[in-house]
């Protein structure tokens, strides 16, 4: 038998919401043949089976939430034989008593999917004393997931925070001897993320005068349909909730006239007609144009470390495009965007917005995003507001594309016209930033030739 | 506008003022929060402190001096015979109980807590209606049932003037003859109370053995003492039908398929408690409780509706206000939005008997019945120097240990001072103490304190006080 655990699913993703069971129990499988969609707070991904079998049991139905580490498929290997290599586990037995044992997956022993998570299979609840249970309740950490290096197996208050550290940092390698990251760029140490950690047990506490009010009852109103805020809606909703607390905003809007750029636009996509990336869109040259601007404006560029009270700024170009997934809003990035081409960044629009929308985007290409374009437009709507998409420092929304008369040189004339709307954090930069910043833009928008001489 | 009862807001409303009830005003109090609480009775402290633990320690106190009086004969201290103020005893439980009710007043006053009389029910679902001498109905923002629980009542009994625990506390005389119905921690300890006093005292339980929910072995220490001081004690023994008679009241009682008839002065009930849900008018709410008429909450107190929280007697778990007390703080920490949980490991159960049970985690029985592998660790008080100055060596400590880590998962004890020794037991539990953190403490000598390190100590294989087992190995 072969007890397929739920394998890591990227940096900082512990659960996810089972979507669809490719199988049954009693069917038989092939190796790598898909076993389950799985939808976490950032990507709905496939699980592909580890080994060719027939499926002795499934864990979990549609909507439930699984955990990192828990056993979610018994396999029996085609040969009949025991396929697992690991010595028979300790069955994970009657639930224990301990309130723990309800939430918490039965500790598992070593899995080849996650080496970082070694837990000790124990039978009874994870030793720890009564305050490391409620630090590792106030940073999220699942205990029977801590590497225990008190005695007796149990788990100290310091390996609840190196977990927590170690997740924010996204390290699925073991504790020592970390590889450093690439010469020259900012690594962050682990103090650095243990104080992110600490920052989101700081965040559970109470705001002075903030007051959820309970909901009044509606149903007396009329029909109510209740439904879980869950998976990506909910994964929005935090970072909103975090955006619009933590962060104060300041919204600077201007109108870029693209007659030019819409012209020489639509001569090339003619002329790209069967190439790649003939489908060049508006965005791929406002992603450019955003790259050069912020070359000058780096404060946009960057992310405000309350607790230690610091400012990072990037050195890398990763721009995050706004996609409704049909889902839920996804962000997918588009990495080195300062070292593409315009039809490279065509393409790779087209690519995440495609994927975006059928679901297929992985958890890698939603990380590391340093600025975001939120383009509203071909929808609809002459302006907006949109909120910065935490820890990030800056937004930009497009509004659509218009002919609008407009007074140039004392005549009224009829130009394609573009508004813009720079969301800024206050607190790294002035509305001086914002105003060189988008202006920067709308001079680049404005004239093909000066956005050719930033390429 | 129509004149209605006078309402009230407030943010959090408690329904109960016992040890759950009132722990949970003030803590959520001094996070802040405004609070009322509503009790039915004249007075708060709820059972525990009105009709339940203060009132029968206060008695079995007494008790115990009368008996300890009487062993000292056996180191040449005699008095003369005991002569009881029945009067006296009375007015000292009253003055305790008293004086701490007292104390929870002022503790509510202090922190500003509202305190309405009256029986609350619930009308909406953020309202509860307070009929007391006066109707006032509360608007609150998140609720605490705190209601508790009253003794179970006992059919066959009928329209019979048989007493309860409540009524047996109040010793409104020492009957002749008690016929005890119960061999739980209740029955036990008021049988050894009135036995105490000079009842001759009868009990009858229904199962194999005194005690269903601690280990044998604790329990049959007890049992031993118990036989020669109680008159008769009939386990196994179901009780079929009660009957009034000239002297008070026959009971009729069936065991090994034969029916028996004994007779007494008096009759104590004590089968259990059952939780006060029904008059709450949970319906409204939309709460149900299971069979045994208790509410199902999670980790953080919460009911199915979120805004309403339960604590104590109400919701499964051991009946005790040592547990009350903590789910209270946590529902008052979880409603000020704190990240706090009801996670604890051990909730530690003391039985008030001579010699006193305790114990806390996991015991030996449900150990096997859950099939969990656990190495036991026992040490007889007789092996231990403080009993024997104390001339009481009835009694053991045992440790029960994870074989592979030695983590301690449970204590269980009988013998003198039990209720005290477990708190250091408890400790050990919550902090996933290993066998070798309790070995390596230094406890002080001559204490009973030292019988949990000598049990640790068995339990690790390397026992100073024990002889070595002749093993045939």
């Amino acid at each position: 038998m072969f007890e397929f655990k739920l394998p890591d699913l990227g940096e900082g993703i512990h659960e996810g919401e089972i979507l669809r069971w490719h199988v049954q129990p009693g069917d038989t499988i092939a190796e790598d043949a898909p076993l389950v969609d799985v939808e976490t707070d950032k990507a709905a991904v496939t699980i592909p089976s580890p080994r060719a079998g027939r499926v002795v049991s499934v864990v979990g139905k549609p909507g439930d939430v699984v955990h990192v580490g828990q056993v979610i498929a018994v396999i029996e290997d085609a040969a009949g034989a025991p396929a697992s290599a690991s010595p028979a586990a300790p069955p994970p037995g009657p639930a224990a008593g301990a309130p723990e044992d309800r939430t918490t997956p039965p500790a598992a022993p070593a899995s080849p999917a996650s080496p970082a998570a070694t837990p000790t299979p124990a039978p009874g609840p994870v030793p720890a004393a009564p305050a490391t249970r409620r630090l590792a309740r106030e940073l999220g950490v699942p205990l029977a997931e801590v590497t225990p290096t008190g005695p007796g197996g149990r788990v100290t208050a310091d390996d609840v925070r190196r977990f927590a550290e170690r997740r924010a940092a996204g390290a699925a390698a073991p504790p020592p001897a970390a590889p450093p990251a690439e010469p020259g760029t900012a690594a962050p140490a682990p103090s650095e993320e243990l104080a992110h950690a600490e920052f989101a047990a700081h965040a559970a506490c109470t705001i002075p005068l903030l007051d959820i009010e309970p909901l009044p009852d509606f149903t007396p109103l009329g029909p109510v349909e209740r439904e879980p805020l869950r998976s990506i809606r909910r994964k929005v909703a935090r970072k909103m909730v975090t955006s619009s607390i933590l962060v104060p905003h300041v919204a600077h809007m201007d109108e870029a006239d693209v007659t030019l750029l819409e012209e020489f636009r639509h001569q090339e996509r003619e002329r790209r007609r069967g190439q790649p990336g003939e489908r060049l869109t508006l965005l791929a040259f406002v992603v450019r144009a955003v790259v050069a601007a912020l070359r000058d404006a780096p404060a946009f560029n960057a992310s405000v470390d309350p607790l230690r009270e610091e400012i990072l700024y990037k050195k890398f170009y990763n721009i995050g495009i706004a996609v409704d997934s049909g889902r839920g809003l996804v962000v997918p990035v588009i990495r080195g965007a300062d070292r593409k081409t315009i039809v490279q960044l065509a393409e790779s629009i087209e690519d995440l917005a495609r994927r975006g929308r059928e679901g297929k985007l992985e958890v890698e290409d939603l990380r590391g995003g340093t600025f975001t374009i939120t383009n509203v437009g071909p929808l609809g709507g002459t302006a907006l507001i949109p909120i910065i998409n935490y820890p990030e420092t800056a937004i930009l929304g497009m509004g659509r594309v218009q002919e609008r008369p407009v007074v140039r040189d004392g005549q009224i004339v009829i130009r394609r016209i573009l508004p813009l709307t720079l969301a800024f954090d206050h607190r790294v930069a002035d509305g001086a930033d914002a105003a060189r910043f988008v202006n920067t833009l709308t001079r680049l928008l404005s004239d093909p030739r000066e956005l050719l001489m930033q390429t | 506008m129509v004149m209605g009862t006078p309402r009230q807001e407030t943010e959090v409303a408690i329904v109960g003022g016992g040890p759950g009830g009132y722990v949970a005003a003030i803590r959520a109090a001094d996070l802040g929060r405004d609070v009322v609480l509503i009790e039915e009775r004249p007075r708060l402290g709820g059972t525990c402190l009105l009709e339940g633990c203060i009132p029968s320690k206060t008695l079995i106190h007494a008790v115990d001096v009368l008996a300890a009086a009487k062993e000292a004969a056996r180191y040449g201290v005699t008095f003369g015979p005991p002569k009881l103020d029945l009067g006296a005893l009375r007015d000292f439980v009253a003055s305790v109980v008293g004086g701490l009710t007292k104390g929870v007043d002022a503790l509510l006053r202090r922190r500003n807590v509202q305190v309405l009389r009256g029986h609350a029910r619930f009308t909406g679902p953020h309202a509860l209606l307070v009929e007391g001498d006066e109707q006032t109905t509360v608007e609150f923002r998140h609720a605490v049932i705190a209601a508790g629980s009253r003794p179970t009542p006992f059919p066959p009994a009928g329209d019979l003037p048989v007493w309860s625990s409540t009524d047996a506390l109040g010793v409104p005389e020492i009957p002749p003859r008690l016929l005890v119905i119960g061999g739980g921690f209740i029955g036990l300890e008021l049988g050894q109370v009135y036995a105490g006093l000079g009842s001759q005292v009868t009990l009858v339980e229904s199962s194999a053995r005194l005690l269903p929910g601690a280990d044998p072995d604790l329990a049959e220490v007890v049992a031993r003492r118990a036989g020669r001081t109680f008159a008769e004690i009939l386990v196994g023994t179901r009780v079929a039908g009660l009957e009034r008679t000239a002297a008070g009241i026959a009971v009729s009682v069936q065991r090994e398929g034969r029916t028996e008839r004994r007779e007494a002065e008096r009759v104590l009930v004590a089968v259990g408690r059952r939780p006060n849900t029904e008059r709450l008018g949970l319906e409204t709410l939309g709460l149900e409780t299971d069979p045994r008429g208790r509410l199902a909450v999670g980790e953080d107190g919460r009911t199915r509706v979120p805004h309403i929280f339960a604590i104590g007697d109400v919701v499964p778990g051991p009946m005790l206000a040592h547990k009350a007390s903590r789910e209270a703080k946590v529902a008052a920490e979880v409603i000020s939005r704190h990240p706090s949980a009801f996670d604890n490991r051990a909730i530690p159960a003391v039985v008030y008997t001579d010699p006193e049970i305790a114990w806390a985690g996991l015991t030996e029985q449900e150990a096997r019945e859950r099939n969990i592998p656990v190495k036991v660790g026992r040490f007889p008080l007789r092996a231990l120097g403080r009993a024997w100055t104390l001339g009481r060596t009835d009694g053991l400590v045992k440790i029960l240990a994870e074989p592979e880590s030695g983590a301690v998962r449970g204590v269980g004890m009988v013998g003198p001072q039990a209720s005290e020794l477990i708190g250091e037991a408890t400790l050990a539990i919550e902090m996933g103490a290993t066998l070798e953190d309790i070995l390596v403490t230094i406890h002080p000598h001559p204490t009973l304190s030292e019988a949990l390190v000598e049990a640790a100590e068995v339990a690790a294989g390397t026992p100073v006080h024990v002889p070595p087992a002749r093993g045939d190995a």
